[in-house]
């Protein structure tokens, strides 16, 4: 039986990467191996760099009226000005922080929330589980969309906090349905039975026994949860909800569809480059997702093994 | 039996909770954000003040409670009030918007249905043919591109771009509605765009999980038995496999009947297509509550009629479930 570490690791991904250099070495090795998490992971770092440093790429405020209204791109304005003559290109560069900000903290809120409560209706079972269970189907069949929208609606002069409450709690319960039947599936594995004779309590078999065996799906619904985060947020901004003073990819989009920037006399670029860095996060997000199915499985089903059979 | 008894209690909890969700909200408001968007409608009569206060809940005479089991009752009989924006019953505003969303999202569910399904068995089926290895990185695609940017593009290449379609409304200006074939090919052509954005954002979960259950039914051992029978592979591909196959799609009905109505809303919005998806964006615009209200509902419950439909058509196509 491996020793736990002695002191509780923050995270669960802490947690599993803690358990020896093998275990890392091996999913580093997976993800340089794998071509999709590769692809994902230098396509978000690129855009961390842009969200922590703008000033690197663009010496233009994005606010500032400069040019004529809605220009085509030239050596100037490379992506073309708004209607009030701002920066499209500034805009895309700034607004990356807070779309960035908004995907990783609703997307790590929700998948925060899924897994405590999938992971306690799966091991606490009985009425627990019954009732967490009906609370995740009730989630899933509310319409997400018109709830968010509802919901933003009401928190009149909605800021940032507001939409990133709207958006977990809309968005976390798919995640909660995969995450209990997982654990579903590893309650009646020998290595949790063994804690259970040894007396640990509920919370230490969770934290330790339970949490480090999903790392894999933990992480994949994370990036999952992330990507549908990036459109939702977007979607929802582009409605003209939320703070639509804030330089967003998503409130980049409403004023440019509000004044017709696709129309004959428009400037298309003004709707074309925020739309596309949406697709491109949304992107890095689904590649990191998949490829952490994929890479992820295979690892956990060994790791697992491994765990059961000094248990035993 | 029991499985569609507890599916029908799953149905009023949830039409319960949005019912209350649409209580609580407005009550969440911070007492000032209620009177300031009093403030913000002119010309307001007292009797429509009181209406207005009661809807956001401002209305400190009367218990909570008391007020919970009223707005209830008010819902169970279709009373919703007065559109804060026109003046007219929420219900008979909404009808004005329904007839187009339901046709819009009811074409291209089926058309995506049918499609992806199609499309999934073909390429189990033919496991590593050419559609299976063309799909992924096409269904990747789709999957990375929200609708509304979707929406957008069509609506610049195909409207702007090249003139084959129009670009907002259901049907051109100042045409009068008739059965004529000029009216209802006015239609169609305004239709085209919005229910192919809706019909490319969906048929890919479709193609994808059908595809999926496909390959695992036809490794089971009743469909090598099929074959050792020498049944005709098109019976074996429709019949043994693909009824099996299906039945997860259904259950995955319900999930995707909400993802079609958040696509419609951005689609209508997007297009300006008059239906309720768009009069609800226009609603939180305007902060018309009783509008919101009951569109939210409207939209849960057209959900919730989906899953029991599809419920319904497991128990029919899955004997295993009739008999627990």
């Amino acid at each position: 039986m491996a020793a736990p570490a002695p002191t509780l690791a923050p995270s669960a991904v802490a947690a599993e990467l803690r358990r020896g250099s093998d275990a890392l070495g091996r999913f580093t090795g997976a993800i340089a191996r794998n071509r999709k998490a590769a692809f994902g992971l230098v396509l978000l770092l690129l855009l961390s760099v842009v969200a922590a440093a703008p000033q690197l790429f663009t010496g233009r405020d994005p606010q500032a009226l400069l040019g004529g209204s809605q220009q085509l791109p030239s050596g100037t304005y490379w992506l073309g000005t708004t209607n009030t003559g701002q920066d499209v290109y500034s805009q895309l560069i700034w607004g990356t922080r807070l779309t960035l900000i908004i995907t990783v903290v609703a997307g790590g809120l929700a998948s925060f929330v899924s897994v405590v409560i999938g992971v306690a209706a799966a091991y606490l079972g009985g009425w627990t589980d019954r009732l967490l269970s009906l609370l995740t189907d009730v989630f899933l069949i509310i319409p997400t969309l018109p709830l968010l929208i509802i919901m933003a609606a009401y928190l009149t002069g909605a800021g940032t906090d507001a939409i990133i409450l709207a958006l977990v709690v809309t968005g976390w319960a798919f995640s909660a349905r995969q995450l209990r039947a997982q654990g579903l599936s590893l309650r009646t594995r020998d290595f949790l039975e063994a804690a259970r004779v040894r007396g640990e309590r509920p919370f230490y078999i969770i934290m330790v026994e339970i949490l480090p065996t999903m790392t894999s799906l933990i992480v994949a619904n994370f990036m999952g949860l992330s990507t549908y985060m990036v459109a939702t947020a977007a979607g929802l901004q582009y409605l003209g909800l939320g703070n639509t003073s804030e330089v967003t990819w998503g409130t980049m989009l409403h004023y440019a569809e509000e004044n017709g920037a696709i129309f004959p006399g428009g400037n298309p670029f003004w709707v074309l480059a925020p739309g596309f860095a949406v697709v491109l996060m949304g992107a890095a997000f689904a590649f990191l997702n998949y490829a952490f199915d994929e890479i992820g499985n295979p690892a956990l089903r060994s790791f697992r093994r491994r765990r059961a059979k000094p248990a035993a | 039996m029991r499985y569609l008894a507890k599916r029908f209690g799953l149905f009023l909890v949830t039409l319960w909770a949005a019912l209350t969700i649409n209580f609580i909200l407005p009550r969440l408001l911070p007492g000032n954000a209620a009177e300031s968007i009093l403030a913000g409608m002119r010309n307001v009569t007292p009797a429509a003040y009181h209406a207005i206060c009661a809807e956001l809940g401002c209305n400190l005479h009367q218990s909570v409670l008391l007020s919970y089991f009223q707005y209830l009752g008010n819902c169970i009989t279709l009373n919703f009030g007065l559109s804060f924006q026109y003046r007219i019953p929420v219900t008979q505003y909404i009808m004005i918007g329904l007839p187009w969303t339901l046709a819009l999202v009811g074409v291209a569910t089926v058309i995506s249905f049918l499609m992806g399904t199609l499309l999934g068995v073909v390429a189990a089926w033919r496991r590593g043919g050419r559609l299976d290895s063309m799909l992924p990185p096409f269904l990747f695609l789709l999957t990375a591109f929200p609708v509304f940017f979707l929406a957008i593009l069509l609506l610049l290449v195909f409207g702007v771009g090249l003139h084959w379609f129009p670009l907002t409304s259901n049907y051109t200006f100042g045409v009068v509605p008739s059965l004529s074939l000029g009216y209802i090919g006015d239609v169609v052509s305004h239709a085209v765009l919005p229910a192919t954005t809706l019909v490319l954002s969906l048929a890919g979960s479709w193609v994808y999980t059908m595809r999926n259950n496909m390959v695992t039914t036809l490794a089971e051992d009743y469909v090598r038995m099929a074959r050792a029978k020498g049944l005709r592979p098109w019976r074996i591909m429709i019949d043994y496999c693909a009824r099996n196959a299906i039945l997860p799609n259904l259950a995955g009905f319900a999930i995707q009947i909400g993802f079609v109505l958040g696509g419609a809303i951005l689609v209508e919005y997007t297009f300006s297509y008059p239906g309720v998806g768009g009069d609800f964006v226009s609603a939180t615009d305007a902060h018309d509550f009783p509008v919101l209200a009951a569109l939210f509902l409207l939209f849960t419950l057209a959900v919730l009629i989906c899953v029991l439909i599809a419920d319904l058509l497991t128990a029919i196509l899955d004997p295993r479930t009739r008999e627990s």
